[in-house]
């Protein structure tokens, strides 16, 4: 009798272990969304600082995961400069006194254009499966959708965060809301993500919410007004010279 | 009966030599110490207020709450017409706008790339406008090459900074730092000048600059992280202070918004009051140690004294003298002791202060391990008030002496005088 129902229960706990895919695969997906040769955008970014909230607007171009580069067109105080990203390098470039300067050492934990986002930030774009292990920690529904929780644990050293909880859209495989942590421990950024929309076969969010926990406000919104993949940049948009033109 | 006394205490080497060395060597120290005390308070006040401080300074709230580390970014945006408001409401001070900030140096090359780079801390104040704040920062004294900026666009960086980054004067600089929302925002500039200012903390890496060209860098049009305010006659005063910022406070300052004014004594400023009232009362500790020690030092020479004259003591009781009038020789003998002893002192003391008072005392050994900021040299300050206060402690120390050890007059027994006096 007991071993009838054992096997009962087991029939039935199956589907279960059948529902729940291996997180390493959930990270790949997620991945494999935000994974692309190529990508032109145009954004805005909205920072809500203590005195004020003010709009940043960029025009920006990747290639791969190691090139990038942003124009900051909008407001008239900011336009015209430019950052540049090849490797693990970054520059930035001021019109004002006409300077291309490195950002490195304490400056990459410096914030960007006075958001909830650093330098540091910035230069992460590494597939998450190369700089994470996952875990499943189970289910939950976020904003309205069914998504996935794992808890991400950095596979080496040197990475801004050493852990972070993400909730994934179980049917569109992209993050919706994602935790950043310390390593020891304490939360250092929420990042929330909304207004997902299909562009070229992807699904991708077009609003981003950046929020510093160790800083009061509101966080930063980021906006994506204008976003394009796989398209064809010219070799030369990706050089040091580009950025004084 | 003094002239008596008097005779009696100076005929008697015995009875005042050791008293007066140490009487006089104790006010010397006191003096001394009291004038250089004085001399480190004013040097210290005088740096503090004029680099940092103020008397007073008027911040705004939000960045009270985090004074220490000067976030400029939670500074006065556009703050001129509240400042002539506040002027007229206190015509008894002056006033001076500031910016404290940080940044990077970056030196370029030739082809424009980061030759050098390091960290600084900026000072930003009117320096064209005001040539008191050009005193207060002690640029002219402390200028060792070039020139202070006459022009926009230049600066002066610490000597030992200039040095450090390889550069001369007249090299162009970028200075990089983030301004009041956050962004990152770069200023080229020249240096035309390289300062010492005898304060270790500012010699390693700072920045002088005209407000005009770092409000433009930060984005901060009209605006001052700090506003300081100094009494017109020079001297800090902590009751007048606390008075004016009492009032201040009351009429402009709004607890509700977080940008609202907010005037602080300089006591109020990283923790300065305490330092402030430690020193202050120096003065009247050193005088309980004074007295106290000496006291215990005079009152065994008294006991001693007591000994040697214990004949003298027994033959005045024998022949009919009262142990309270033999106790009150011996107490007047003391004031005697004592005045003349602190004269001594004091005219010793005036006389080695003078030159410390002239030529100053180098305590810029001390000053290198310290964060406290003071100049390297240190003039003694000495008062007339400071040289008749010395005096006190020293007759009081006799005083207590020669009041604990007479007291042995009390226990002489009249009956056993004689047979004391026959052994």
């Amino acid at each position: 009798m007991n071993k009838i129902l054992l096997a009962i229960l087991i029939l039935a706990a199956l589907p279960l272990w059948a529902a729940d895919p291996d997180p390493a695969s959930i990270l790949k997906a997620v991945d494999a969304n935000l994974t692309f040769s190529s990508s032109y955008s145009v954004t805005r970014m909205v920072i809500n600082g203590r005195r004020s909230s003010r709009t940043v607007e960029s025009v920006n171009y990747a290639q791969g995961e190691d090139k990038f580069f942003t124009e900051y067109t909008a407001p008239p105080r900011d336009k015209g400069t430019k950052m540049l990203k090849l490797g693990d390098k970054l520059w930035i470039y001021d019109p004002g006194t006409d300077r291309s300067v490195q950002i490195s050492g304490n400056m990459l934990k410096q914030s960007v254009m006075g958001s909830d986002l650093s330098y540091e930030d910035f230069m992460e774009a590494s597939k998450l499966q190369d700089d994470y292990s996952a875990s499943l920690e189970g289910s939950a529904s976020y904003d309205g959708r069914d998504c996935w929780v794992l808890l991400l644990t950095a596979k080496k050293t040197g990475l801004a965060y050493s852990s972070a909880r993400i909730q994934v859209d179980k049917a569109r495989n992209v993050i919706l809301h994602e935790q950043l942590f310390a390593k020891s421990g304490k939360l250092l950024k929420t990042i929330r993500f909304g207004n997902v929309k299909k562009v070229g076969g992807r699904w991708y969010p077009h609003f981003v919410n950046f929020k510093d926990e160790l800083k009061s406000g509101k966080g930063t919104e980021y906006y994506v007004d204008e976003i394009r993949f796989d398209l064809s940049i010219p070799a030369a948009t990706f050089t040091k010279a580009m950025l004084k033109k | 009966m003094l002239r008596f006394l008097f005779k009696g205490v100076f005929r008697d080497r015995h009875r005042y030599l050791f008293p007066l060395i140490i009487v006089a060597t104790g006010v010397f120290i006191i003096l001394f110490f009291q004038a250089f005390l004085r001399g480190y308070m004013g040097s210290f006040i005088r740096q503090t207020s004029g680099f940092e401080t103020g008397h007073l300074k008027v911040v705004t709230r939000a960045y009270a709450d985090l004074i220490s580390q000067k976030p400029f970014d939670l500074g006065f945006l556009g703050v001129q017409e509240d400042l002539e408001n506040w002027k007229q409401a206190h015509p008894q001070l002056d006033w001076a706008q500031r910016i404290h900030f940080g940044a990077l140096l970056d030196v370029p090359d030739a082809n424009g790339e980061t030759r050098e780079q390091g960290e600084i801390a900026g000072f930003a104040i009117d320096m064209f406008g005001s040539a008191e704040e050009r005193q207060r920062m002690g640029l002219e004294k402390g200028l060792v090459s070039g020139k202070i900026p006459e022009q926009p666009g230049e600066i002066l960086l610490s000597d030992q900074a200039l040095k450090r980054l390889k550069l001369r004067l007249g090299d162009p600089v970028t200075l990089i730092g983030s301004d009041v929302y956050g962004s990152l925002s770069m200023a080229g500039f020249t240096v035309s000048g390289s300062v010492s200012f005898g304060v270790e903390a500012l010699d390693r890496g700072a920045v002088i600059a005209d407000i005009s060209d770092i409000r433009a860098m930060l984005n901060m049009p009209g605006g001052a992280s700090e506003i300081l305010a100094f009494l017109k006659d020079g001297e800090y005063d902590s009751a007048r202070v606390v008075a004016i910022r009492d009032s201040f406070n009351q009429r402009f300052s709004q607890a509700g918004d977080e940008f609202s004014p907010l005037m602080l004594t300089m006591g109020e400023q990283n923790e300065l009051g305490l330092l402030i009232s430690m020193m202050e009362s120096v003065f009247g500790i050193m005088s309980f140690i004074f007295i106290f020690i000496l006291g215990i030092v005079l009152w065994n020479a008294g006991l001693m004294n007591g000994i040697r004259r214990y004949g003298e003591f027994g033959v005045r009781l024998a022949v009919g003298e009262s142990k309270r009038h033999l106790y009150a020789t011996l107490i007047l003998e003391a004031v005697i002791i004592g005045v003349v002893g602190s004269l001594i002192g004091v005219l010793l003391g005036v006389a080695g202060l003078w030159y410390f008072n002239i030529h100053g005392l180098d305590v810029s050994v001390f000053a290198r391990t310290t964060t406290l900021m003071t100049e390297d040299i240190v003039y003694t300050e000495l008062r007339l008030a400071d040289a008749l206060a010395s005096l006190v402690p020293g007759v009081l120390a006799t005083l207590l002496g020669a009041a604990l050890a007479g007291r042995a007059i009390f226990s002489r027994q009249t009956s056993q005088l004689f047979k004391e006096l026959e052994t």
